[in-house]
């Protein structure tokens, strides 16, 4: 069921109507029974998937939880009779047979997610590499990739670590639990939440509040506004661009990274948008994904603004614990005698970073398209890390130019731009050919073409072009004034003015909204990952 | 606690650590500040810090460094 189908609206209204005319006590089953009936018009196989994350990973939390429990009363038992250094021989034994515990439980979700979306990969490179040798190749299974399964797997595994490390006390109400897994607006795309900022939440009872239901009802109009009137338009002439990538070269390959930074930001953004106004309206509160990331002045800031969600998840679950570990610790020492502290730690840190970015393209498709693209980013990273000393120096010799409005936008717009050129690999899914069209831009060839009307020949008019533009302009001008203050919370201020602005933003979706003929209202991007 | 400061001071040595109370969420640490410290930690005090110990709350100031060294000492 696609959010931007009308079935999904009506299904919403329905479930929201239920939501609140039942006893408050009963809103969280509510919210169960819609989200499996949300998730079963995906396909009722998927059920068994997400129904085995949440019953494996509610058994293994309930376990891991008993052993803290039972590790708990020993040391308060003996707390007199053991000495510090016995206090933590015990400690590091319990917590060894606490991660075999997590093992269990992240090996066979992980295996699921591991089977499920990369066998044909890596069945594609074993056949490629057998195929050197001559040797017949093997046939590549076609397997059911359940809807929302990375993000799923993901948030319910940072459940099971959190649990693991004492840090949230697990939920022992089984269906509860089977919510917080399944919590259907953010089944499609995200955001990837954390159980104690979660958890409590979907179960709590919610009094309809004006001010929440409204404030959902306006940033689920925005998502629509954003999803439909530009990134569904954007998508027509994306199609084109793709669809004969030997006719669009050269400067083609400029508008595309142009066109396609546009369409996932309000994709992704329009998605999330809905999600968390879904979310809102029934009075709860889920993390915010994104903050203004295409006003990022360096990578490392755009990663920091841009699916945050998915990069603190990263950061906390990977890169971090594997920057501790023992191997990790040893090596930084050693080589802080030889090299200094600085070289060491960024030895580390870049090692686990290149571990964490090999991952976080890994999760976003089976190809080796999106492996480089998280090398590519990380490989931008540690270039920039590499030469702050340089940019130091040459920031500090010119101090105004820093603080200068010019200087800003050019750091904002190269950001914007490099990033953009990393992410077409995700538009080309082939890294030979990506790698042949960068090449090609340099020529610039075609852009004459472009400005003397092949544009319009993408699949889009004119008119098509000015919605974009004008949708653009408006979503830049929200983005700027909520840097300062939520707009929306200024519009309560002003009834009439918020209720005036809801209405025209209304009609522009109804009437500027990519429908009709040529149009598909398509899935959104983030869906596949 | 003047151990921490002295550790940090060689991080950045144009920070007053002995007041800064906001290391993580003004930027002054970075990821690759918080490695080198953790591997510091791990030499000069013999306190192992975990993956799940790394978080802003314990990192903000030299006080909550150190108290964390402490409180992880103990248990």
């Amino acid at each position: 069921m696609l959010f931007t189908s009308y079935g999904f609206i009506a299904f919403l209204c329905i479930l929201l109507l239920v939501y609140y005319i039942v006893p408050k006590k009963l809103q969280w089953i509510t919210l169960l029974v819609g989200s499996y009936v949300f998730y079963a018009f995906a396909g009722l196989e998927c059920l068994v998937f997400i129904l085995f994350t949440t019953v494996s990973a509610y058994a293994i939390s309930m376990l891991t939880h008993k052993a803290i429990i039972k590790e708990n009363a020993y040391i308060d038992a003996n707390k007199e009779s053991l000495s510090k250094e016995e206090r933590k021989a015990y400690r590091a034994r319990a917590k060894k047979k606490r991660f075999r515990i997590l093992l269990v439980g992240l090996v066979l979700n992980f295996g699921v997610l591991a089977v499920l979306k990369y066998t044909a990969f890596a069945v594609n490179n074993v056949n490629t590499l057998v195929g050197l040798f001559g040797a017949e190749g093997f046939s590549i299974p076609s397997l059911l990739l359940p809807m929302g399964i990375s993000f799923y797997t993901f948030q319910t595994m940072g459940y099971l670590i959190d649990v693991y490390r004492a840090k949230v006390e697990p939920e022992k109400n089984p269906a509860k639990f089977a919510l917080f897994v399944s919590f259907f607006p953010q089944l499609v795309q995200g955001p990837i939440s954390r159980f104690s900022d979660l958890g409590k939440q979907l179960t709590a009872p919610h009094k309809f509040s004006g001010k929440a239901f409204t404030f959902g009802l306006q940033r689920i109009l925005w998502g629509y506004f954003k999803k439909l009137v530009i990134a569904d338009r954007v998508l027509v002439a994306m199609n084109t661009l793709l669809d004969s990538p030997d006719e669009y070269k050269g400067a083609y390959v400029l508008l595309l990274i142009i066109l396609y930074s546009v369409q996932i930001y309000a994709d992704f953004t329009g998605g999330i948008d809905i999600t968390i106004g879904i979310a809102e309206a029934m009075g709860i509160k889920l993390a915010e994904n994104f903050d203004r990331p295409f006003s990022s002045r360096s990578t490392k800031e755009y990663w920091r603004r841009w699916h945050i969600t998915m990069g603190t998840w990263f950061k906390d679950y990977i890169f971090l614990p594997i920057s501790v570990t023992r191997p990790m610790m040893k090596l930084n020492k050693a080589m802080a005698g030889k090299f200094g502290r600085v070289a060491a730690s960024k030895t580390v840190a870049y090692i686990a970073s290149g571990v964490t970015w090999f991952l976080t393209g890994l999760w976003h498709g089976a190809g080796w398209n999106f492996i480089v693209w998280g090398l590519l980013n990380c490989l931008i990273i540690m270039v920039s890390e590499s030469l702050e000393p340089t940019y130091k120096k040459f920031h500090d010799k010119f101090p105004r130019l820093m603080s200068s409005a010019f200087y800003g936008g050019f750091m904002s717009v190269r950001t914007f731009m490099l990033m953009g050129l990393v992410r077409s690999l995700d538009c080309y899914r082939n890294v030979g050919l990506t790698f042949s069209m960068w090449g090609s831009m340099l020529t610039f060839k075609g852009m004459g073409e472009i400005l003397s009307g092949g544009i319009f020949k993408l699949g889009l008019t004119a008119a098509d072009f000015i919605i974009i533009l004008c949708g653009v302009a408006v979503v830049f001008a929200v983005s700027k004034l909520s840097a300062r203050q939520s707009v929306r919370e200024r519009l309560y201020q002003r009834p009439v003015v918020s209720a005036v602005l809801c209405g025209l933003l209304f009609i522009a979706v109804i009437t500027f909204g990519a429908y009709g003929v040529g149009y598909d209202a398509s899935q959104f991007i983030y869906n596949q990952f | 606690m003047e151990k921490v400061i002295e550790i940090l001071s060689e991080l950045h040595p144009d920070v007053d650590f002995a007041t800064a109370d906001g290391l993580i969420d003004d930027g002054v640490l970075d990821s690759l500040d918080i490695v080198s410290l953790v591997a510091e930690i791990d030499t000069e005090f013999g306190v192992t810090v975990p993956a799940e110990e790394i978080i802003p709350e314990n990192f903000n100031s030299a006080e909550a460094i150190f108290a964390m060294i402490t409180r992880l000492d103990e248990e």
